[in-house]
């Protein structure tokens, strides 16, 4: 044999490792570990694909980097922040002022120029912007001079303030380019507390505190965001004390507590989770069957149980945080199975020999789909069945990706989630709508009432508090009455966060939490000791 | 043999390979996108995310139009060739940059990952599995079968995840996850390399059973060789027998193995890069599929199978070079 056919043998492994070891990018030698006192280490299941606000990062404000007009403050009430004072209203015409010396982090000066192109940006319709819809009633934008920016609505809109929270960018940096594919989306500039120092994709980001930021130099001097989408490793990774913060869902914070050093926080939301009833389904349809439903599900058991206790009962749309909550529609949270059965009874629904009711011919039986990927949605949906047939109801719970639900939502119930603490119009308005009706994920039951509507209305278009606190009212007690949904939880959002860490404010929360928004609001004040 | 045979032998083979890798390549990126065409997702609502559920469906139609994924199949698929072959890899719908930005940041990881983890199963398989088949039916041999057929049966995720409980929770000797140190402000070699142990020999581990008992059958088949029993006959020592006849011989079939088995330590990766939370294509190569992210996922797929019929192009040309028929003719 001879000697030279050995390494032949093993080119193809050897030439392999060598391209591999090739390929990857170039280590650094200087070694990175010496890291800043005060540097903060979070950690968040979600990546943005993308940090341009028009586009729609941070999309209910607090987006790190940018500031809007306004923001919230941990009472989630709306504060100037780029605007001087809350912009006046006055009938459909709104006027903000600019805060005076504001800088981006390139050192150019805030412009009424740049608040116009921002919002001009997310009306274009060849921008990619899924907050489009959010900005329905702005007619236009213009700058009446330097610093006073004019909105011009299509109609008289009351919580439009709401919608001034959106992150500012310099119309220098964007200006002719395609917003789309701007460099500036992953290496943006604004006028925010960080400034992105790296982003790893896939790994996490750097971001370093902007030491003239307008609102006082960050209590930190970074921020590492890190981002690990599993569950378990995220856990795992806090529990190894790699995070000084980190979001996790209810069950996993359960190794946390009483462990030293670390604090669970359970943070309320308006994110709250129910079963939509159809009105076009002869079952779901009937007013009896749905307020028998509301009444036979065990909320409190199903806040123990499915939610791991991070949660509570939900009556309605509205989360019992919002200054717009009407008490008078909460419930027991507990089955009243007795309640339910002399509903039913009352409605001709009569209980046949297997112990489904049914009212002549039309069995009380109906389908419950679930997205199948979603746990929480599904273990929800089980506790609604076994909940129901206790009640002489029988549902058959059908988990389905998304695309297979949509064209189904007419006519079979769904559990849906939503949610909104900033303002009862964001989503209620066209969830129960009679004009929505079937478009979309609006009202796909077809929900209608004239006095919800009215209510609806009058919420949006009136400017006295008093006046809409009256208008919500009475939309959540029609709502109550006619039952299109059951509504079931409002979920709490939990954070595991060390000891060491001072300036965490919670404070109620959207639907999302992801880097943007969430406990990190005020991720600026926070400080390590 | 002489050289100038083999050269032509071997261009032979590039050229037999090639012919068939154009069409396969071609093949893979047309089922890709039927694949693609026939996942129920729509791409604007998944990069929507949860605003999906407020945006009216005029602005969610206006951004599907922009990107053009509306249109027929034909037509996307044949927009993104003619692309491809200018060199574009096209805009990933799902991440919100260009496809190459994407796999450029990635691919290099995933690499690395696949690279060592391959060296060290090929090195510890060989050895071990030389051994084992040298002593068959002694006490390392039988704790080492029973070992790979342990491990065959354990999930990667779970094999991970236990690698994290005992190594970095447990003793904390190596990070859990991340591929660097979290607070770390640049990406130093050493730091990299202590990230890795766990994921390599996670993957690894996962690998091993295949080849090791490969090798370990084959090393001791071959030690029954008409060859090898003459060599031990003419009184060479021990070592030499084993390493340079038996194991040689059971090397070429070994080749072949190594060029079958990548894609499956592929797949492993992506859960190993998953569980480590490594920044990977892994990761990203799910978020395209159930983003119906047609441009990044064709790439990824294409990208996956050009590797694949590499290596076994790489394996034939070995085993061409090697075959000791091929000298015998020569």
């Amino acid at each position: 044999m001879l000697p030279r056919k050995r390494p032949a043998a093993l080119l193809a492994a050897a030439t392999l490792i060598a391209a591999t070891l090739t390929a990857c990018s170039d280590p650094d030698s200087s070694s990175g570990t010496g890291a800043a006192q005060n540097t903060l280490v979070v950690a968040t299941s979600g990546e943005p694909d993308t940090l341009n606000p028009v586009l729609g990062y941070g999309a209910d404000g607090s987006a790190l980097m940018f500031d809007g007009l306004v923001a919230r403050d941990a009472q989630n009430r709306l504060v100037p922040a780029l605007a001087e004072q809350l912009p006046t209203v006055d009938g459909t015409t709104v006027t903000a002022k600019l805060r005076s010396g504001v800088t981006f982090h390139d050192g150019s000066p805030l412009t009424a120029e740049d608040v116009v192109f921002t919002y001009r940006s997310v009306l274009d319709p060849k921008v990619d912007s899924t907050i489009r819809s959010d900005l329905d009633m702005l007619d236009k934008v213009e700058a009446s001079d330097p610093s006073t920016v004019k909105f011009t609505l299509k109609y008289a809109y009351a919580p439009f303030l709401q919608r001034l929270n959106l992150g500012i960018v310099p119309a220098k940096a964007l200006q002719g380019q395609d917003v789309n594919k701007a460099g500036f989306n992953r290496k943006p500039i604004g006028t925010g507390p960080y400034k992105v120092a790296s982003w790893t994709p896939g790994d996490r980001m750097v971001l370093t505190a902007n030491d003239t930021y307008w609102g006082g130099k960050p209590a930190n001097d970074s921020v590492v965001v890190a981002f690990v989408p599993d569950d378990n490793v995220r856990a795992q990774r806090a529990r190894a004390g790699e995070f000084d913060a980190v979001e996790l869902a209810p069950k996993l914070t359960g190794g946390f507590t009483g462990v030293a050093g670390f604090t669970v926080h359970k943070v309320p939301t308006a994110d709250y989770r129910g079963v939509m009833l159809p009105m076009k389904d002869p079952v779901t349809g009937d007013p009896a069957i749905r307020r028998a439903l509301n009444v036979a599900v065990d909320r409190t058991a199903m806040v123990a149980g499915v939610l791991g206790g991070a949660g509570e009962p939900a009556f309605g749309p509205v989360p019992p945080t919002s200054e717009f909550a009407e008490a008078s529609i909460a419930g027991s949270g507990t089955a009243d199975t007795a309640a339910a059965a002399k509903l039913l009874d009352e409605a001709g629904w009569t209980a046949g020999a297997d112990g489904i009711r049914a009212k002549g011919a039309q069995r009380a039986e109906l389908t419950l789909m679930y997205p199948a990927a979603d746990s929480l949605r599904k273990e929800l949906a089980l506790a609604v069945t076994s909940d129901a047939k206790k009640a002489g109801i029988e549902i058959k719970p059908e988990g389905l990706t998304w695309d297979a639900i949509t064209p189904r939502m007419k006519s079979d119930a769904l559990i849906m989630g939503w949610g909104t603490p900033f303002d009862p119009d964001f989503v209620s308005y066209k969830l129960f709508g009679s004009q929505f009706a079937e478009q979309g994920f609006f009202n796909p039951g077809s929900y209608s009432s004239p006095v919800v509507d009215k209510a609806l209305q009058d919420g949006r278009s009136q400017t006295d508090p008093a006046q809409r606190k009256a208008a919500y009212a009475t939309f959540q007690k029609q709502l109550a009455a006619d039952a299109p949904w059951v509504f079931l939880t409002y979920l709490q959002h939990t954070y595991v966060i060390r000891d060491n860490i001072t300036g965490v404010s919670p404070r109620v929360e959207a639907h999302e939490h992801g880097v943007a928004g969430g406990i990190w609001w005020n991720l600026h004040t926070w400080s390590k000791n | 043999m002489e050289p100038a045979h083999l050269v032509q032998e071997l261009i032979t083979v590039i050229r037999r390979r090639l012919a068939v890798a154009v069409p396969v390549l071609f093949a893979t990126t047309i089922g890709m996108f039927l694949l693609g065409a026939a996942s129920p997702m729509d791409p604007a609502m998944q990069y929507a995310g949860a605003a999906a559920f407020t945006a009216t469906p005029e602005n969610l139609a206006q951004i599907r139009a922009n990107w053009g994924v509306d249109d027929p199949l034909p037509v996307q698929y044949f927009r993104w060739l003619s692309n491809l072959v200018q060199g574009d890899l096209g805009w990933s719908t799902s991440r919100h940059e260009p496809v190459a930005a994407v796999i450029g940041a990635r691919a290099g990881w995933t690499l690395l990952l696949i690279g060592i983890t391959l060296a060290v199963v090929l090195i510890g398989s060989l050895v071990l599995g030389t051994i084992a088949a040298y002593r068959r039916g002694g006490l390392f041999d039988r704790a080492l079968r029973a070992a790979a057929y342990a491990v065959e049966s354990m999930p990667v995720f779970w094999l991970a995840l236990a690698a994290i409980a005992v190594f970095a929770l447990a003793l904390g000797w190596f990070p859990a996850g991340g591929l660097t140190d979290v607070t770390a402000t640049s990406t130093s070699f050493t730091d990299v390399a202590h990230h890795l142990v766990l994921p390599v020999t996670v993957l690894a581990i996962s690998q091993a059973p295949w080849f090791l008992l490969f090798v370990r059958d084959s090393v001791a088949e071959s030690l029954r060789d008409d060859h090898v029993l003459a060599a031990w006959a003419r009184g060479l020592r021990g070592r030499t027998v084993l390493f340079g006849h038996a194991l040689r011989t059971a090397l070429l079939p070994f080749l072949t193995l190594i060029g079958t088995h990548l894609p499956e330590i592929v797949g492993g990766s992506v859960l190993v890069e998953t569980v480590f939370s490594l920044p990977g294509l892994g990761g990203v190569t799910v978020q395209a599929a159930l983003g119906s992210d047609f441009p990044l996922l064709a790439a990824i797929t294409l990208i996956t199978t050009a590797v694949v019929l590499l290596a076994n192009l790489a394996t034939d040309l070995a085993y061409t070079a090697a075959d000791p028929r091929v000298r015998i003719d020569g």
